[in-house]
């Protein structure tokens, strides 16, 4: 199944090269309003229409991929680099009170409605773009910290990392050098998965007006404005909501293509 | 069975109490005093200090925590800030819109899901599973905000079949009760059905490699009787994990789409009491939710033991 790497990735790639040629170029300025050009469905000039105040669709959804990628990138990282060693730290001291501690803290994540917490860290410290990849990466801790622990106790059991330990290595190094990168293959899929649901979690939180405030350009507020308007301008709701669409189905191939790719033994059972 | 269930009911009774501290303590290191908040800028020092002495503002921290979860045991949820009812009546009111939501979505995803998934294992390979395995790649892919607001675009805008939004209520009956709830249920059901359908599809396939599966084939079942006597029952414990999972969050996750159709759900409480910082009702309605996942993640635990023995020797 290579097939679903290259669309995948395509798909994936094409977000990410409209970023960042947004940075150099947009075929209009996204913010400059243009009222006498409002509501234009696609056209030769507005490739994508316009929107109630005649902006360009086109260069804000450039520009709007910006925020979706930042926004998601951070949440991931904040999870990996937080729930990795806490996963690592745990397989070390299996069946320890630091083990059960570690693990019970990540089922208390869980627990917690995602995305009414979400709502509440944005509304208390305040809405914008840096609070919701806050809000949005500590639900990634548990889901790294819980795929680490998984596949570093069984890997714990294997020779070659009881040659390591004969071999007088501290558990810490064992984790780093021996643990860690054999683990990661799966990190890197579970990686692009969280990617595409914390693209998907922006635009939630930008939708209900909690994510990146104007006039940084967001998918997710593209899509509230066009709310009142889906009567008459159905184009500017359906443009958001593609490009959402797009990146994550492009990601969730590319991670499905990634793990298929990276370990052939999956091949047989997909889910 | 006991031991089991003793222990898994004291590791409840932990992420409860833990829960309870983290949400206490998360929103009272809110800034924003609701005293001040509800009477605005110019308020007189001694109408503020009135206020919150009303509002049990001045009492010590610790003993307000103790008063709200102790008053929670007892089904007393305190009382609101701003609507000064109490937030018992204002949650089981809401409960009324968002828990039909829920089931009647849950409900919606299982049929679908059920249907396409088994379909979709028993053709592996083919044309059917690989359509059905395209489709739940799009449904996952799909905002269910964006796809609500295209259901209201085609079916209460163009066709007039639904309304675009609000709830009529139970007190007309329940058929017009369920039919304002079905566009919010149908955008709400899809990205899970999808989810649903590739669990049901893997576990499926997993079990159809079992060696049980080949005797059963051997003693002369056909492959569909495999199937339903063997396959489905066996298949059904990563199903029920993800629908026990699944139906928490409905209940919290419907926030987003009762924003689209302006349903008075618990999820537009949270938000309403937030801008307001009525925060007893925040942390009231966010405790019950975390409640309900903690309680359904017990009782599917405690019916996978009952299935399950393998499970009860394990732990």
């Amino acid at each position: 199944m290579r097939r679903n790497l290259i669309i995948g990735t395509a798909l994936s790639l094409l977000v990410v090269i409209a970023a960042l040629v947004s940075f150099v170029w947009t075929p209009f300025d996204h913010t400059s309003l243009n009222i006498p050009a409002k509501l234009q469905t696609p056209n030769a000039t507005h490739w994508l229409g316009t929107d109630h105040f005649g902006r360009d669709i086109f260069s804000m959804i450039m520009v709007g991929a910006r925020t979706s990628i930042a926004v998601a990138f951070v949440a991931v990282g904040i999870g990996m680099m937080t729930g990795v060693p806490l996963g690592l730290w745990a397989a070390a001291r299996k069946g320890t009170w630091l083990d059960e501690v570690i693990m019970r803290g990540n089922d208390l994540i869980f627990a917690f409605p995602s995305l009414v917490i979400a709502i509440l860290i944005t509304a208390i410290f305040g809405a914008g773009a840096v609070n919701a990849i806050i809000a949005i990466g500590i639900f990634n801790i548990p889901v790294f910290a819980r795929i680490t622990r998984g596949a570093a106790l069984s890997l714990w059991e294997r020779e070659f990392i009881l040659a390591a330990r004969v071999a007088g290595k501290s558990a810490a190094r064992i984790s780093a050098e021996h643990i860690l990168p054999n683990v990661m293959n799966l990190l890197i899929v579970q990686g692009t998965i969280q990617f595409s649901l914390g693209i998907l979690a922006e635009a939630a939180l930008s939708y209900v007006g909690l994510g990146a405030q104007p006039p940084t350009p967001s998918w997710g507020r593209m899509l509230a404005d066009a709310q009142t308007l889906v009567s008459i301008a159905p184009h500017m709701a359906l443009i958001p909501g593609f490009a959402i669409i797009v990146t994550v189905l492009g990601l969730n191939l590319m991670g499905d293509g990634l793990r298929d790719y990276l370990d052939p033994r999956l091949r047989v059972t997909r889910t | 069975m006991l031991r089991y269930t003793l222990k898994r009911f004291a590791s409840l009774l932990i992420s409860l109490a833990v829960a309870s501290l983290v949400i206490f303590f998360v929103i009272e290191v809110a800034p924003g005093d609701p005293a001040s908040f509800m009477l605005g800028m110019n308020a007189q020092p001694e109408t503020l200090a009135a206020l919150r002495s009303e509002l049990g503002l001045d009492v010590p921290k610790w003993q307000r925590y103790l008063d709200w979860t102790g008053g929670m045991l007892v089904g007393d949820f305190g009382t609101s800030y701003t609507y000064r009812t109490p937030v018992a009546e204002m949650v089981a009111a809401r409960l009324w819109v968002s828990l039909p939501l829920a089931l009647y979505a849950l409900t919606l995803s299982t049929l679908i899901a059920f249907p396409a998934g088994i379909y979709a294992a028993a053709r592996r390979g083919q044309a059917g599973d690989v359509t059905i395995m395209a489709a739940t790649q799009l449904g996952v892919a799909i905002p269910n905000f964006w796809f609500a607001m295209m259901m209201v675009l085609i079916f209460a805008i163009n066709l007039r079949w639904f309304s675009a939004g609000g709830f009529a209520g139970w007190d007309n009956g329940l058929w017009t009760g369920l039919h304002s709830l079905t566009l919010p249920a149908v955008s709400l059901a899809l990205p899970q059905a999808a989810i649903l359908a590739r669990v049901m599809r893997s576990a499926l396939l997993d079990v159809l490699g079992e060696d049980f599966m080949r005797t059963a084939r051997a003693k002369g079942l056909t492959s569909g009787q495999a199937l339903r006597r063997h396959g489905l029952r066996n298949a059904l414990i990563p199903v029920l994990t993800i629908i026990g999972l699944q139906f928490s969050f409905l209940l919290a996750g419907s926030i987003i789409i009762e924003q689209v159709f302006y349903l008075p759900g618990l999820g537009r409480l949270v938000f309403q009491s937030i801008s307001a910082r009525d925060l007893i009702v925040v942390e009231s309605v966010v405790m019950l939710l975390v409640f309900a996942v903690i309680v359904v993640n017990f009782a599917v635990d405690l019916a996978y033991a009952a299935v399950d023995p393998r499970l009860r020797a394990r732990s």
